[in-house]
């Protein structure tokens, strides 16, 4: 049975991430597979998507960062408090048992990546797992992912506070030039940074994996809002996960985005 | 089977356009929709200056039924140009109907003269949306003598075939759709969303749409959609655009037969997927080849063909 209409649940844990961010641990029975996302709704605020941070059919976490109005009001929710969530949609990221894989997270792009290693390492596979922000106090997932058996954390951070001083690309590029063969790259975070990743897949000939994000409304494909040119999919449908063959195609990628009205803005 | 029909003196690969509203945002989006199998395409309703839509939600839809109040968020004029523009470089064979909207008169005049300019095959009126209530009064089709003042006004300053999109919520629809032909209007588009409708979400007593209420469409009007549709066709001698929870051929040769010439596919997107036009339009072709109807101009109006033989 199809059921679009959000529906409460209540929040039984709340977990704070760093001085800016929360896990929202909800009771929730959705079966998602990582990088999929879903609306939470707060009446009468608003209603935003965000990538699942984990969920197991009992309960599912998301990752908020103080960014917004919505954002804001949803980290301040506790222990009890119920919200609207509806989903999950869109597309995963994929993988095969066994596989090597590189994953390149900024800012809260951590939390589906981390979801996502965690099934992954179940299947045998061994991951880099490359994250990066400003400064060490804003790193998020990274005692989760140094606890993952299979999963070999790597960390920066601009300031140099922790970690290479620079950019999490220039780990990548550097533990690839060192002659590491991946599978697959997957990158969720700031769209600068998952072109770079893109262009280094490219340049190495590796696949990859992006999580595309637009400015959504419905989530499933109606309302045309998350569109991108030229192709005029829908990335709510067609990603949020998409391949970089596919992310080839789309020009605006790394360039351009288009808000609540359709304007374009670039990155 | 040849599949296209002509509408206004516009010929469509098919029946089957998109309705306004439906992801109508960008010329690459259109062209995307037109590829999958839209005969045609109607934008989403353009705005001569930016307007914003509502917060969310804006669409909620389950099997039972489906409302919406996004608010019609539009970057206006300028951005228009540049996609339908940009859209005519496709050159894809399934025409653009482009839809428009004001709050007063004068706002739709003024964005019917700029849309003139630009020479668009179809416009299509928007003059019965639900959901702007609030900023801008009730719509003018919901009222005879303010619906035909403001089609003779857009009439005056365009020369592109017009066509009203008309609400449901009115005592008499007859009434409505003969005062906007008097008035010039070449084509109706039957109907606009139901309602407002009211969904609430009973854990906090709250309404869930942002905008408290919206527009109901989906399966269930179908029926209402089609008597509509039907009572027009009666009456006034405009061709129709008829449209409301279309989600099969078998729901769109009815539709047809009520007296559409073409039929708007919308929540189908929700009901039968992304593939809705292609899936739509090859259950009709199936129907008509085992019914020996070699052309869709065959079964329009052909209820109100079989019930006055009847008489």
């Amino acid at each position: 049975m199809k059921n679009d209409v959000p529906q409460m649940h209540t929040i039984t844990k709340v977990i704070q991430e760093n001085p800016t961010m929360r896990t929202l641990v909800f009771d929730c029975d959705y079966e998602v597979v990582p990088g999929q996302f879903v609306n939470m709704w707060i009446p009468r605020l608003d209603e935003k998507p965000f990538s699942v941070a984990y969920a197991d059919g009992k309960e599912l976490h998301l990752t908020i960062a103080d960014v917004g109005p919505f954002s804001h009001e949803a980290t301040q929710l506790e222990v009890g408090d119920k919200a609207g969530l509806r989903g999950p949609y869109g597309k995963g990221f994929w993988f095969q048992p066994n596989q090597k894989i590189a994953m390149v997270g900024g800012g809260f792009g951590s939390a589906p990546l981390h979801f996502t290693a965690l099934h992954a390492v179940e299947a045998g596979c061994e991951i880099d797992f490359i994250i990066g922000a400003r400064r060490e106090d804003l790193l998020i997932y990274r005692e989760r992912v140094e606890k993952l058996k299979g999963a070999t954390l790597h960390v920066s951070t601009d300031d140099g506070s922790v970690g290479h001083k620079g950019y999490n690309v220039q780990i990548l590029e550097k533990l690839v030039e060192e002659g590491k063969k991946y599978d697959t790259i997957m990158t969720c975070g700031p769209e600068v940074m998952m072109a770079a990743v893109a262009n280094l897949a490219e340049k190495h000939k590796i696949d990859a994996q992006i999580s595309l994000e637009r400015y959504m409304k419905c989530g499933f494909g109606l309302c045309g809002q998350c569109v991108v040119d030229p192709t005029g999919d829908t990335s709510c449908t067609k990603g949020p996960v998409v391949s970089l063959e596919y992310i080839r195609k789309v020009d605006e990628f790394g360039k351009y985005h288009r808000d609540a009205l359709g304007k374009k803005h670039e990155w | 089977m040849d599949t296209s029909v002509n509408y206004l003196g516009v010929s469509f690969p098919n029946p089957l356009v998109l309705c306004s509203g439906y992801l109508g945002v960008t010329a690459s989006t259109w062209d995307n929709v037109a590829k999958r199998g839209a005969g045609g395409i109607t934008t989403k309703s353009i705005w001569l200056k930016e307007h914003k839509g509502h917060a969310n939600p804006v669409i909620i839809c389950n099997d039972d039924y489906m409302v919406n109040a996004v608010g019609i968020p539009d970057a206006g004029i300028e951005k228009a140009k540049v996609e339908i523009e940009e859209y005519r470089k496709r050159d894809n064979g399934s025409p653009l109907i482009v839809n428009i909207i004001g709050g007063k008169a004068d706002d739709f005049v003024a964005i019917t003269e700029a849309i003139n300019e630009l020479k668009p095959q179809l416009i299509e009126v928007n003059m019965s949306c639900p959901n702007v209530e609030d900023e801008h009064g009730k719509p003018f089709a919901t009222d005879c003598p303010r619906a035909a003042d403001l089609t003779k006004r857009l009439k005056s300053v365009t020369d592109v075939p017009l066509i009203i999109k008309l609400s449901p919520n009115v005592e008499d629809i007859q009434a409505v759709a003969k005062a906007v032909v008097e008035a010039g209007a070449d084509g109706i588009t039957a109907i606009n969303t139901y309602g407002p409708g009211l969904v609430i979400d009973i854990d906090t007593a709250q309404p869930v749409l942002a905008n408290k209420f919206g527009g109901v469409s989906g399966p269930g009007i179908r029926p209402l959609a089609v008597k509509k549709v039907f009572d027009i066709y009666d009456c006034v001698d405009a061709p129709i655009i008829g449209m409301g929870g279309m989600t099969s051929g078998r729901d769109a040769i009815e539709m047809m037969m009520a007296g559409a010439t073409l039929v708007g596919i919308g929540s189908a997107l929700y009901y039968r997927g992304e593939d809705a036009f292609k899936i739509v339009l090859d259950e009709m072709v199936e129907w008509c080849e085992a019914n020996g109807v070699q052309s869709f101009n065959e079964i329009i109006g052909k209820t109100h063909e079989v019930l006055k033989n009847e008489k």
